[in-house]
C-alpha cells in the first residue's frame, strides 16, 4: 500500500467546520514522457479519491495526468458526529489505497 | 598618489574584479527566504511536505533488518530521535579509516557493507534517500558544524578551490551566481545564496526527493562543465566546503524547493 499522510483534528466541537489534509506517495506517471529510448512510458496516474464520513460520501475527486506526483488534496466538512472518516485513492494499473482516522465531536 | 600606493590600489581593484567577495555571515540567508508563500507553506506543514512520505518510509528502514548480519539500524543505534540527533548537522565529517571525510549517504552505506554485511545502497536510490531524510530530520532545527582542523582543511581548501574555480563551457563558477550575484534571477528563477541546509529535499521540478549531489550535477549541467560519479571525491569536498560555508544555519531538513 502507499504510503499516506492524513491530517484531521483528532477532536472538534460540533458544527465547527474542519479542514482535511491529505498526501498520498504516487509518482503520477502521465503518459506523455518518453524513456530513453524514445518509447512513451505508460500513463500510471491516481484516477480517483473518495472520503467518506461515517459510511456517507462528503468529498469526491476525479485526477488527470497534469496532476503533479504526490497529490496533496485539502478540504473542508462539518464536524457532525464522531466517528471515522476513510479515504480510498483508486487509479491505474488496479492501484488501490485505503486510510482511516477517527474524529471525536462534543 | 604615490607609485607604491597606486600599485597597491590597482592590486585591491583587480583582485575585487577577479575573486568573488564571501557573504559576511550575518547576511547568509536560507534558500527557504527566496521561496513564494506557497511554497513555505509547503515546507512548514508537516502533512503538506511531501518529503514527509520518505522520512515516514525512512523510520520504517531503519528498524528493518537487513544483509547477512541480520542487524536493523536500530539493533545498532536504538531509537534515532536521540542517537542521530544533531548527526546530520556534522556531515561531511571525517572518517580516519578512510583518511577523507564522508558524507551522510556515504556513512549510511558504511553501517551497511560493514555492520550490516548488505550490498551498498544506490545513489538516489528512494531506501537511501529516505534514511537520509529520515536521520536528517532528527537534527531539524540544530545549527550546521562542519569540524575545520587539520585533518578536514586540505579537502575544505579543494571544496573552495572548486567553489571558486571557473569551470565548463560557460566558463563559471560557482561563486559568481552565488556570492556575487545571489537575490538576481536567473531566467525567472531566484539565485539563492547556496547553502545547502535541506538536502536531502523535496525539489518541486523533480516531483521527488533528492541528495545535494543531485543539485550539485544540475548546476554542473547548466554551467555546460563536466559532471562526476556520484560519490566522487569532488562533490563531498564541495559538499563539505558549502556546508562550512552555512555554518551555524539552522537544518532545515527535509525541505522544499522550487
Amino acid at each position: 500500500m502507499a504510503r499516506a499522510l492524513i491530517n484531521v483534528p483528532p477532536k472538534a466541537k460540533r458544527g465547527e467546520l474542519i479542514e482535511i489534509k491529505t498526501l498520498i506517495s504516487h509518482t503520477m506517471e502521465t503518459g506523455f514522457r518518453p524513456d530513453n529510448t524514445g518509447k512513451a512510458i505508460p500513463r500510471d496516474i491516481i484516477t480517483d479519491f473518495v472520503c467518506k464520513y461515517n459510511g456517507q460520501e462528503i468529498f469526491r475527486a476525479e485526477l488527470f495526468p497534469a496532476i503533479a506526483a504526490n497529490p496533496f488534496l485539502s478540504f473542508f466538512t462539518v464536524a457532525t458526529e464522531s466517528g471515522t472518516l476513510s479515504f480510498e485513492w483508486t487509479g491505474d494499473n488496479g492501484f488501490s489505497s485505503t486510510e482511516s482516522v477517527n474524529i471525536s465531536v462534543e | 598618489m604615490t607609485r607604491a600606493a597606486f600599485l597597491l590600489l590597482t592590486v585591491v581593484l583587480a583582485g575585487a574584479a577577479t575573486s568573488a567577495a564571501e557573504i559576511p555571515l550575518a547576511e547568509r540567508k536560507s534558500g527557504y527566504e527566496f521561496m513564494t508563500r506557497e511554497t513555505r507553506a509547503m515546507q512548514d506543514d508537516d502533512t503538506a511536505n511531501p518529503a514527509m512520505l520518505w522520512v515516514l518510509d525512512g523510520e520504517t528502514f531503519w528498524r528493518r533488518k537487513e544483509g547477512s548480519a541480520g542487524k536493523s539500524c536500530a539493533d545498532c543505534h536504538g531509537d534515532a530521535r536521540t542517537s542521530m540527533k544533531g548527526v546530520a548537522a556534522r556531515y561531511p565529517a571525517f572518517n580516519a579509516a578512510r583518511a577523507r571525510p564522508v558524507d551522510l549517504e556515504e556513512r549510511i552505506n558504511i553501517c551497511r557493507t560493514e555492520q550490516q554485511r548488505a550490498t551498498p545502497l544506490p545513489f538516489e536510490s528512494k531506501e537511501l534517500l529516505a534514511l537520509a531524510a529520515y536521520i536528517g530530520q532528527q537534527s531539524r532545527g540544530m545549527p550546521i558544524e562542519i569540524e575545520d582542523d587539520a585533518r578536514m582543511r586540505p579537502f575544505l581548501q579543494a571544496g573552495h578551490d572548486m567553489f571558486n574555480g571557473r569551470q565548463g563551457q560557460l566558463n563559471l563558477s560557482c561563486a559568481q551566481c552565488h556570492d556575487d550575484n545571489w537575490g538576481q534571477k536567473l531566467a525567472g528563477a531566484a539565485i539563492p545564496q547556496g547553502h545547502p541546509t535541506g538536502y536531502p529535499l523535496y525539489r518541486l521540478e523533480w516531483q521527488t526527493l533528492g541528495s545535494l549531489q543531485r543539485r550539485l550535477r544540475n548546476c554542473l549541467f547548466g554551467m555546460r562543465a563536466v559532471s562526476y560519479p556520484y560519490g566522487a571525491p569532488e562533490y563531498v569536498n564541495l559538499e563539505l566546503y558549502l556546508r562550512w560555508r552555512a555554518r551555524g544555519m539552522p537544518v532545515e531538513i527535509p525541505a522544499v524547493r522550487p
